[in-house]
């Protein structure tokens, strides 16, 4: 065994690790046995993308999780489900929201767009998403969705905005495939700052 | 040379569904009866399962199974086991449980009683070799030539690596060129430094989730993998099923950078658990489990010594590599970090040591220019250090030793295809107008002053003896069978576009079949090692070439004359003497149903790979069957090159820097997909950001636990830690080995960014350099105000 390492200190690192190891995961944690007791599933409506959705939610059920795995909207992605990538972001009353980090509940009377919500009736891409197709902005695509909520949600909010505003709007949401400038370039030629 | 579809931007058949959510990645399928597990991973880094008590987790409502190491087969140390009854990571799987719903499964996980005895353990390389040092695994503590077995220096010869002297512990990998003795004698000036860089993880931003089924004996995955045909041996050999029992689906993968190359533990998981079920399983990946499960790069601790003649020129490099290989088997990464400074420096004289030592941290795999960039980020600042001594400009000492078509590389001192770097320095210092530039080097602006960096980047990029596939139906369609994963490279359908080149049809009447297995796709090599380009515009061409000379003999059988005399143009075969005799594709497709044989894949030749066969088997009497191995010649190694130029604002007051202006260059030969060139040129910068300045593994020493298991904890960069716009360009002189001109070029794409940007902060702090990555604003300011740093010299692990 390590010398430097006695039997008390490992046993208090082994303490430690369950510890950390059980305060990790949130989205499950948050479904774990700290939830109320008796807790039970309730109908709520919830306007997604235009369309009144009934659905049952549990009280701490995400909005992440009711949009892809009750309402069967897997265009919204969960990186990390902890807020930290901003693969899941959808809009909630046009302001970008991780839905991975949102009650269900608490979108009760409120509009909610998911990327599938984003496309013309008639199936033409949003300005957005052409933009992203015409630069080439994805790579693995992975947190594609949440990139387009994103930029969609800057837009509404500033036209035009500048490589620079473009940057610190889009900042809460990562891609390791490093396609940023992809982004920012699709960004500026959806708001008619770049051909 | 002009083409028609190469050098030319298109649409990706698959961007359109990236863009609207609709692209399914494995944890967006849903089947009937789906279950969900989860997985009970080790708390302790390294222990073995005494007792495992599942009495309260099986009886809860909803529970439905459990799936241990013993129910899957035994894996042989230091490969990784899909469950493990001896961890040897915080993280390792040791068991899974299925239930109606994921929140039951991770209630039931809470539930067992696992008794785990703690054994040894260590987290670092250079712990685990000092005498009676722990061993991460009972089996000994490095990895040989593919085997296990146990080194421990003398207590002299650690202290000696430690204090950063020339090593004298024993080194089990060797290998030199040269006079190395001479090559120091003829030397002007003689670099001599011990460095760290640190490993970290992939981060892929999709966590690798898998689904899997049993339906007729055949065993369903939907996986999350770069490459798409090389991972069905490896999975159905993981899985001990025969290949044409497995259907791989791998349509879209969200990253893999290395770590998803192959078939790995976790994407088997399913397989077993749903044959012992008799349910569909889906395994849902956590952020957290993918640090643990999803690999990391090798951690260096290592010296160099490198002597440069009096025009800059390399003499000789002495190169010494511990490699921290993490818990499982892996370790080219020393080789190939010395086969990069052999073919970027051209040194006259080279010697590698190296030895490869197992810690109980994350498993580690290839990770990007896994190696070449660690090694980028060590030799190119020190090249500045040595340029200073010598009065010799930055760019121009990469001048003199850079490689060209004569190029030498490796221990055996091989050829290369063709190399032509100083052409990509001297069009880098041109748009990047470094001799300008470098003029504002080390000018102050209030606390902030200017760094101006430049760095090369190397990884081998091209494969040779892959199978292409093509067909076309009756309808006249062109179908383009591409093995390749969708790694997000684009290269599954760029690299087909050298048989649409071939077969000089129009793109809207192509489609690429691709990310299923059945769909009877060929063999391809590995979406790793910047490989694809150069293998599979080779594949494809072969395919489509086969195919062009079964269109012209089928014209010749149906319109007479002989095969010589016909040509192809819009998609008709035609007599070159008398144009009215022709055919179109559609025509020929069919007349090709009637003729059998090797036209319609009902023969076919022999030295294709299987998965390739049963493809064509698969699809036999559907239209005329193009396919072929590769058997064009390479004459050495294939290089992929890269030259990056940064100029930075160094905060002296926080340690912070600002990248203000990124160039990259890529040397590979003739583009091939300009948007994607970008991409990978403009991804690898960003991934050279964080190796250089910001991402980094940090175990507890005491107690083996990781205490970075998130991205805020790791630090991928974000949009606001990379330039305002990244500037791209290409040298384009053709390779002559590659029908299209074709090289790779995804890896030295970041490790030239890795090494501008430390160099740029060498710059900016007037020569000094760390020896380290990640180089941290602490570091700076411990540096600026000549206090010394917080780690020892070559501690791993530190904050």
């Amino acid at each position: 065994m390590n010398a430097r390492l006695s039997r008390r200190r490992f046993i208090k690192g082994v303490i430690a690790s369950s510890v950390a190891a059980a305060s990790t995961s949130a989205w499950y944690s948050a479904a774990q046995s700290d939830r109320p007791q008796g807790s039970v599933e309730r109908l709520l409506t919830i306007n997604v993308n235009g369309k009144k959705r009934r659905v049952d939610v549990l009280p701490q059920e995400t909005l992440a999780h009711t949009l892809r795995y009750k309402l069967g909207l897997t265009g919204t992605k969960l990186g990390c489900n902890r807020g930290e990538c901003g693969a899941c972001t959808v809009l909630v009353d046009d302001m970008t929201h991780y839905s991975c980090s949102m009650l269900t509940h608490s979108v009760r009377g409120r509009e909610v767009t998911t990327v599938e919500g984003v496309q013309a009736p008639n199936g033409d891409l949003h300005p957005v998403q052409q933009a992203f197709v015409d630069e080439l902005g994805p790579q693995c695509g992975y947190c594609t969705p949440g990139q387009v909520m994103a930029a969609v949600a800057l837009l509404k909010a500033n036209p035009k905005p500048t490589r620079d505003e473009a940057r610190i709007a889009m900042s809460g949401n990562l891609c390791r495939c490093g396609a940023y400038d992809h982004y920012l370039h699709a960004i500026m030629r959806a708001s008619g700052q770049r051909t | 040379m002009t083409y028609r579809h190469i050098g030319k931007d298109f649409t990706p058949p698959d961007i359109v569904s990236k863009v609207t959510g609709k692209a399914k990645y494995s944890e967006d399928f849903q089947v009937d009866g789906m279950v969900y597990a989860r997985l009970l991973t080790s708390p302790m880094p390294h222990g073995k399962v005494k007792n495992i008590d599942l009495s309260e987790a099986l009886a809860m409502e909803g529970v439905i199974g459990v799936l241990t190491a013993d129910d899957v087969p035994p894996s042989q140390a230091p490969n990784p086991a899909i469950l493990t009854n001896e961890p040897v990571y915080v993280g390792d799987p040791i068991l899974a449980i299925a239930a109606v719903d994921e929140k039951t499964a991770e209630d039931a996980i809470s539930k067992v009683r696992v008794e785990l005895e703690p054994l040894p353990f260590t987290t670092s390389p250079t712990d685990s070799l000092r005498p009676g040092g722990p061993s991460a695994r009972t089996e000994g503590n490095v990895f040989i030539q593919r085997e296990m077995s146990q080194i421990n220096w003398s207590d002299e010869d650690l202290q000696r690596f430690l204090d950063g002297k020339e090593p004298t512990g024993e080194a089990p990998t060797e290998w030199s060129f040269g006079d190395l003795e001479a090559g120091f004698d003829n030397a002007t000036v003689v670099m001599e430094e011990s460095f760290v860089t640190t490993g970290y993880a992939h981060m892929c931003m999709e966590p690798r989730s898998v689904l899997s089924y049993w339906q007729n004996g055949k065993c369903h995955v939907y996986g999350s993998t770069q490459s798409q045909s090389f991972v069905v041996p490896s999975l159905a050999e993981q899985l001990g099923i025969e290949q044409k029992d497995l259907v791989y689906v791998s349509e879209f993968c969200g990253g893999g950078f290395g770590s998803k190359i192959a078939s790995y533990p976790v994407l088997a998981l399913p397989g077993y658990f749903s044959k012992k079920l008799a349910r569909p399983v889906m395994l849902r990946i956590t952020r957290e489990e993918e640090f643990y499960v999803g690999s990391a790069r090798v951690g260096f601790q290592g010296w160099i010594k490198a002597g440069f003649k009096a025009d800059g020129t390399v003499s000789a490099v002495d190169l010494y590599i511990v490699q921290d290989l993490g818990s499982q088997g892996t370790g080219g990464d020393a080789s190939s970090a010395g086969g990069a400074v052999s073919i970027l420096y051209q040194p006259d004289a080279m010697r590698l040591r190296a030895i490869p030592v197992l810690t109980n941290t994350t498993p580690r795999g290839a990770q990007r220019g896994p190696g070449q960039n660690q090694i980028a980020a060590i030799f190119e600042p020190m090249l500045d250090k040595a340029a200073r001594e010598l009065g010799i400009d930055p760019l121009e000492i990469r001048r003199v030793n850079a490689p060209d078509s004569s190029a030498r590389i490796n221990a055996n001192q091989g050829p290369v295809t063709s190399a032509y770097m100083v052409e990509a320095l001297d069009k880098g210092g041109e748009l990047f107008n470094w001799k300008e530039r470098k003029k504002r080097s080390g000018q102050r602006n209030g606390s902030k002053v200017t760094g101006i960096g430049v760095g090369q980047g190397y990884h081998s990029a091209g494969e040779s003896g892959f199978d292409g596939l093509v067909r076309i139906t009756p309808d006249g369609k062109i179908h383009l069978h591409s093995g390749v994963g969708n790694l997000g490279t684009y290269s599954y359908v760029s690299t087909t576009r050298a048989a649409a080149e071939v077969l000089n049809c129009s793109w809207e009447n192509c489609v690429v079949e691709h990310g299923n297995s059945a769909l009877h796709l060929p063999w391809s090599s590995y979406q790793a090692g910047s490989n694809t380009t150069f293998t599979h515009t080779r594949a494809n061409y072969m395919a489509a070439q086969d195919m062009l000379t079964k269109i012209k003999e089928i014209a010749a059988v149906t319109l007479g004359g002989a095969a010589d005399d016909y040509d192809v143009a819009d998609e008709r075969v035609f007599n070159t003497g008398d144009t009215t005799r022709s055919m179109s594709y559609a025509e020929v497709a069919r007349r090709s149903i009637e003729l059998g044989g090797r036209y319609s894949g009902a023969e076919m030749p022999d030295d294709i790979h299987q998965v390739t066969q049963r493809a064509v088997q698969g699809l036999a009497g559907s239209g005329l069957i193009g396919v072929a191995k590769d058997v064009l010649p390479v004459r050495g190694t294939v290089p992929g090159l890269a030259v990056a130029f940064a100029e930075i604002e160094l905060d002296l007051e926080t340690g912070k820097h600002e990248i203000i202006d990124y160039l990259a260059v890529a040397e590979c030969g003739t583009v091939v997909h300009p948007q994607g060139l970008a991409g990978q040129l403009c991804g690898g910068a960003v991934w050279g950001f964080g190796m250089a300045s910001l991402e980094r593994h940090v175990y507890d020493p005491q107690n083996g636990l990781p205490a970075n298991v998130g991205y805020y904890q790791c630090k991928p960069p974000t949009y606001l830690d990379v330039p305002r716009e990244i500037q791209t360009a290409a040298v384009d002189i053709a390779d002559p080995d590659n029908p299209m001109g074709a090289r790779g070029i995804g890896e030295p794409a970041m490790g030239c960014a890795t090494a501008a940007v430390l160099c740029a902060l060498s710059d900016a702090l007037g020569g000094h350099i760390f020896n380290r990555t990640p180089v941290t604003p602490d570091m700076i300011i411990n540096h600026l105000a000549k206090q010394p740093q917080s780690y020892a010299k070559l501690a791993m692990n530190t904050f």
